[in-house]
């Protein structure tokens, strides 16, 4: 009879207070280098505390391609994991297939339509519903700089593009390389799109890295931008081709090169080597793009679970990934900044601090606060591939503006 | 009753031991390229589909830019590497022949960067060949101030570079297959031929590598199937690059496939590529495999 009761009382429980089953979420990522590595450990520690069981599933390397493998025949084969790292437009994608579980209790219970900037939160629903938990926002429009070789070549740091050249020659003449860049397609296709939005604002890098218009891909603007963008040929080292991007970082903290355009995961390596941000290097926003944003959210998508006690962990999860404690804890490992826009930056540095001040500022504006393109934000790997060939072409050729032009809006209206 | 008692295990053992090999054979080889085939005629795009389209993929494959300068790299790479590995190879094997001192330890010097990975290859030699660090950083630091050697930050010569590793990775393993066919050669028909007054030269040219048709063959089948699935080697030494210019089909399929969610053009280039050897092996092997019978 006793035993009855507790049958019932269980069975009632279950939907009064799940919090008491403990169930477990298995989560694919490729955070393992070491200060990612740290970040999410903290994730697993609080889910532990909250008295579900933590299964790490990550898959080194480093683009995620691995991961994705995995993660596409666990999906196909009916047994995916509770969570994993999906960003962009890959979460509709996955939406779409009618893998993801939706999230909209918790969200609605922790105010996520509040605290999240709708552009975030727009990223992580699918039809409507939340399906994925935002972790970070990396702001890719950064230009970093060593204050010294600036100062010895008596040149102050740029604003806009025109400066960006006059300083760059200024900088060649007294003998050090102006840009350090890594030649890699997906690097290119940073600064390009950091260009994009210095010459034509924020509303003409939607038209073409989110709405792909035909008009403005092949506009005398979109011609302007890759002149532009082939400017910065003069300027790099004979070295760059190939040259990964912690590399290039490292060529400005020994100041061999004065500048370089990166997102903020290159805060990392200034930091690795001791240095204090605005003294011994200085994080700008690319010339000419001070009050854009372009964003990069990294985010945890929640697949649909077989047990009710695992869909429970997982929604525990979702809440923690949330919570002010991860934000602040994930984001100071990274480099990037919270997601919600409503936590205390106190433990913060400048750096973080400026990128949250405009972050807060274009979203509540609505003005500047654009999915990155190169970083697979603002449109499907497919198109993303597509641009990046011809960018990287670009780059590496002598093609005219007008043919580079010609050829994006040729490869973006192939890949659609 | 006797008869099947012979046909009892003596008979089956041996099947049954060879049979799982048989079977994954036909499962991941065979029905993996069965599979793949089909995958390319359906709309596949990061999840496998079955929606057949036809050709559409075919087409869209042959439309991007990327993949005609893919299969224009991996003529240049393969005709290159295949040529240039089977000249060097065979004068080191010839070289090696003369009797002369320490051949082991110079068979093996030679045979040697066929211990190290692609991976290993590439990477070394993308140092070497890198400006700011490489050969040409040492060559002006020797003097020679005016030297220029920047041929992997060239795209219109940095396919060349991959040739370059390529050659020496693959030429002492080349020179190895060649050694033995050398010694495998009966030398009374030298020695007759040289009792002939044959000189060396034309010994050479007109018996031994006649001869050594059949190794040519070997090394051959074993270059081109290296050519045309390589993909580490040039991933380690320009990542592809500068741009796009040393791109080969083998990395435009993982690209397309696993990067990019295009699993239908993936895996019609991954078909290509496939016939692409068939098409280059399959008269080869016929060509080779029947000239016994008849001779």
């Amino acid at each position: 009879m006793m035993f009855k009761k507790s049958l019932i009382a269980m069975a009632m429980g279950g939907t009064l207070a799940v919090s008491a089953q403990a169930g477990e979420v298995e989560v694919l990522h490729w955070w393992t280098s070491g200060g990612e590595a740290r970040s999410i450990a903290v994730l697993k520690e609080m889910v532990e505390d909250a008295g579900h069981t933590w299964t790490d599933f990550a898959v080194a390397g480093g683009g995620g391609e691995n991961a994705y493998t995995v993660l596409r025949s666990r999906a196909v084969s009916g047994n995916p994991p509770a969570a994993a790292q999906i960003k962009g437009l890959e979460i509709q994608e996955w939406g779409d297939l009618g893998f993801l579980a939706s999230l909209d209790d918790v969200a609605d219970e922790n105010n996520w339509d509040s605290v999240l900037p709708s552009v975030v939160a727009d990223v992580m629903k699918h039809d409507g519903d939340y399906v994925a938990a935002p972790v970070n926002v990396h702001r890719v429009n950064w230009m970093w700089a060593n204050p010294a070789v600036f100062a010895d070549a008596g040149v102050d740091i740029p604003t806009n593009l025109d400066e960006l050249w006059a300083a760059a020659e200024e900088l060649q003449a007294a003998g050090v390389t102006p840009i350090a860049h890594g030649g890699q397609p997906w690097q290119d296709a940073t600064t390009f799109e950091s260009i994009v939005l210095a010459v034509g604002g924020a509303d003409f890098f939607n038209d073409v890295f989110v709405e792909m218009d035909q008009a403005a891909l092949e506009s005398d603007t979109m011609v302007e931008a890759f002149e532009e963008f082939r400017k910065v040929n003069d300027y790099i080292d004979r070295g760059a081709p190939g040259r990964d991007w912690n590399v290039a970082t490292s060529m400005v903290i020994r100041g061999e090169a004065a500048m370089q355009f990166m997102g903020d995961w290159a805060k990392g390596e200034f930091t690795a080597a001791n240095m204090t941000p605005g003294e011994d290097y200085i994080c700008a926003p690319f010339p000419g793009t001070a009050d854009a944003f372009t964003f990069n959210i990294d985010s945890l998508a929640m697949f649909k679970q077989r047990t009710a006690a695992n869909a429970e962990a997982q929604l525990k999860m979702a809440e923690l990934v949330l919570s002010p404690s991860f934000q602040e804890t994930f984001n100071l490992n990274k480099g990037s900044i919270p997601a919600r826009t409503d936590l205390d930056m106190g433990k913060f540095d400048d750096c973080a601090l400026a990128s949250m001040e405009t972050f807060k500022s274009t979203a509540a504006s609505g003005e500047g606060l654009v999915p990155s393109m190169a970083h697979g934000m603002s449109t499907t790997s497919t198109i993303q591939g597509a641009i990046y060939d011809t960018v990287t072409e670009f780059f590496n050729s002598d093609m005219s503006a007008e043919d580079g032009a010609t050829r994006l809006a040729r490869a973006v209206r192939a890949a659609q | 009753m006797s008869v099947s008692r012979k046909k009892g295990i003596d008979y089956w053992l041996p099947k049954l031991v060879v049979s799982p090999t048989l079977v994954i054979a036909l499962v991941f080889f065979y029905g993996f390229v069965l599979w793949t085939t089909f995958i390319s005629f359906t709309n596949s795009s990061f999840l496998p589909s079955y929606d057949l389209v036809g050709f559409d993929q075919y087409v869209r494959l042959f439309m991007n830019p990327r993949w005609l300068n893919a299969m224009g790299n991996l003529v240049v790479f393969g005709v290159l590497f295949i040529g240039i590995c089977m000249v060097v190879g065979l004068v080191m094997a010839i070289l090696l022949d003369q009797n002369i001192r320490a051949e082991g330890a110079i068979r093996t010097i030679y045979l040697y960067p066929m211990a190290l990975s692609f991976i290993v290859t590439g990477t070394v030699w993308k140092w070497l060949l890198n400006p700011t660090v490489g050969i040409e950083r040492f060559v002006i630091s020797m003097g020679w101030e005016s030297f220029v050697f920047d041929w992997i930050i060239d795209p219109d010569m940095a396919i060349y570079t991959v040739v370059i590793a390529g050659v020496w990775q693959a030429s002492g393993f080349v020179m190895a297959i060649f050694l033995a066919g050398l010694r495998g050669i009966d030398t009374s028909i030298i020695k007759a031929a040289q009792l002939d007054g044959a000189n060396l030269f034309a010994v050479y040219t007109r018996i031994i590598i006649p001869s050594m048709r059949p190794v040519f063959f070997s090394a051959f089948i074993m270059l081109a199937h290296i050519a045309i699935k390589s993909f580490d080697l040039v991933i380690a030494l320009t990542g592809g690059g500068p741009g796009n210019a040393t791109d080969v089909p083998a990395i435009f399929m993982y690209q397309f496939s696993f990067q990019r969610g295009q699993l239908g053009i993936g895996a019609a280039s991954a078909v290509i590529m496939l016939m692409t050897v068939l098409a280059i092996l399959v008269p080869y092997l016929y060509s080779e495999l029947r000239t016994p019978k008849n001779g």
